[in-house]
């Protein structure tokens, strides 16, 4: 979320004084391999998001839970956790592994939970109305869920694999239309742009041409991979079937920091590839052309917090 | 759920689809397949699939290693868990597909490189920095396998630099070493207990 996803990570960070959050990040953490590492090699892949999570654990000072805002970082964490509470094999093996590295982990310690799950559940649709100072009326907006978040989700978060609802009302709650997306859980094309550009150009196809016969103005997603994936690659999908869509792609937190009265480049917006403007002119919202200089980041660097401290074995 | 389970701990696997069950972490329930092909008509990419998940696991039966670990389905499989939640046989597909990745590349039998190359490129980022850097990868893997295709690439490279979306330096974690030595030794066991 630091690079190609800043906008998600600056919007959020600018939301979450509204929805009293004081988030965390985790100390060191490192890459979850996506759906890459696990192609390659098995143990490895568990053993990388095994670190995470114990790291997680070592610095989670009475909260546990476990924040994912990207679709592929909330399915490996929780499925590793997952796997190996079940597997008491994996569990041993990738605790050998991490014992390398002086860390521990005892599957269930932290909750692994994505964004949207929280906003929705914990804090819930009523908090979130009551900090709307500038509500998205007129803005047809079409809730684009992707895969993993709301698959396999073994503990039923979202309500259904297949046409889940929460982001669609998340949308209502902050008084933007919500068009009635039936791909809403469709594949974006994943990592195929780069293996098999044609089968994810169709699959780019497929969505925008949804959300453009049900007239949204604008398509949100939860996930970097799928804003990269519809906003970057939207001129090469066009250019593939010489079709001429001009969907723009944010993420639900950017809407929210509309809602909720923030500055646009606060949130990030105009760093997409397809404009957003025509399309947050209907709520009055002016777009900024160039993207804003970099904000300060801050983050909570308490020594006294319990750190993990690397032994290394030689 | 179902309760069978194999006894992992003591249990040597035999044939193909033993060797399949045993590499794939949790249940996989593959043996439980009924050849419904619910997972093929789910499937986003299985119109371009040498063969549907269906076929595949037929083909896992039939002890067809060299076929099934040739064919391109497990790499066009996007991770979307459509066929994973429709399966009525509850069996876990994406994970299968995962195994089958992992036995091609252990065994180089995967005929087209692009996919397992743009994998491998992916982990040598992490295990050398710690995190991915979209800017080499890109770079790396359309130097080799699609020159042509660079100058399309490039543009929306440099959208994402301007943008403020991307990073011409890689990022490296502090504890580097830590997570060389955590995968090491994951590599070592994984080894070990092939």
């Amino acid at each position: 979320m630091q690079r190609s996803a800043r906008p998600y990570l600056d919007s959020l960070l600018a939301i979450q004084q509204d929805i009293g959050w004081e988030l965390e990040e985790i100390q060191d953490w490192n890459c979850c391999g996506a759906t890459e590492y696990i192609s390659v090699s098995r143990l490895p892949a568990y053993a990388l998001n095994g670190r995470n999570l114990a790291l997680a654990a070592q610095q989670a000072n009475g909260v546990n839970t476990v924040l994912a805002g990207c679709s592929a970082c909330y399915l490996n964490l929780a499925k590793t956790d997952r796997y190996m509470q079940k597997d008491g094999r994996l569990n041993a093996q990738v605790n050998e592994a991490l014992a390398a590295g002086g860390l521990h982990y005892d599957p269930g310690t932290v909750k692994i939970r994505h964004l949207l799950d929280v906003i929705v559940h914990k804090v819930g649709l009523e908090a979130v109305k009551r900090k709307v100072v500038r509500p998205l009326t007129g803005l047809r907006v079409a809730p684009y869920y992707g895969c993993m978040v709301v698959r396999p989700d073994p503990e039923n978060r979202f309500g259904s694999p297949e046409y889940p609802t929460i982001l669609d009302e998340l949308m209502k709650a902050l008084g933007a239309e919500v068009v009635d997306f039936p791909v809403k859980t469709h594949c974006c094309g994943g990592h195929m742009t780069q293996i098999s550009a044609p089968v994810a150009y169709e699959l780019i196809r497929r969505l925008l041409y949804a959300a453009d016969q049900y007239q949204a103005d604008i398509m949100v997603t939860l996930c970097p991979m799928c804003q990269l994936n519809l906003d970057a690659y939207q001129d090469d999908a066009n250019k593939h079937f010489r079709t001429n869509y001009t969907m723009p792609i944010v993420y639900f937190t950017q809407l929210m920091g509309l809602a909720f009265g923030h500055d646009p480049a606060e949130l990030g917006l105009g760093r997409e590839f397809v404009n957003t403007a025509p399309a947050l002119a209907k709520i009055g919202v002016e777009v900024p052309e160039e993207p804003a200089a970099a904000r300060p980041r801050t983050r909570r660097d308490d020594p006294s917090l319990p750190m993990p401290q690397p032994l290394l074995k030689k | 759920m179902s309760t069978q389970q194999f006894p992992t701990e003591t249990w040597t696997p035999a044939n193909f689809l033993e060797r399949v069950i045993a590499a794939t972490p949790g249940e996989s329930r593959l043996e439980m397949c009924i050849q419904c092909g619910t997972c093929g008509g789910s499937c986003p990419s299985g119109d371009d699939m040498d063969n549907t998940p269906r076929q595949i696991f037929a083909m896992i039966r039939a002890g067809m290693e060299e076929e099934v670990l040739a064919s391109n389905t497990p790499w066009y499989c996007v991770s979307c868990y459509y066929c994973a939640i429709r399966c009525p046989q509850e069996v876990h597909i994406p994970d299968i597909m995962y195994t089958l990745k992992n036995m091609a590349i252990a065994q180089d039998r995967y005929v087209d490189s692009v996919a397992p190359d743009w994998s491998q490129t992916f982990v040598d980022y992490v295990e050398n920095y710690g995190r991915s850097f979209e800017f080499g990868l890109a770079t790396r893997h359309f130097l080799r396998h699609r020159p042509t295709g660079l100058r399309d690439t490039a543009q929306m490279g440099l959208g994402l630099l301007t943008k403020g979306r991307m990073d011409l330096m890689p990022q490296r974690i502090e504890w580097l070493s830590q997570l060389q030595a955590i995968l090491n030794r994951a590599k070592e066991l994984e080894a070990e207990g092939a």
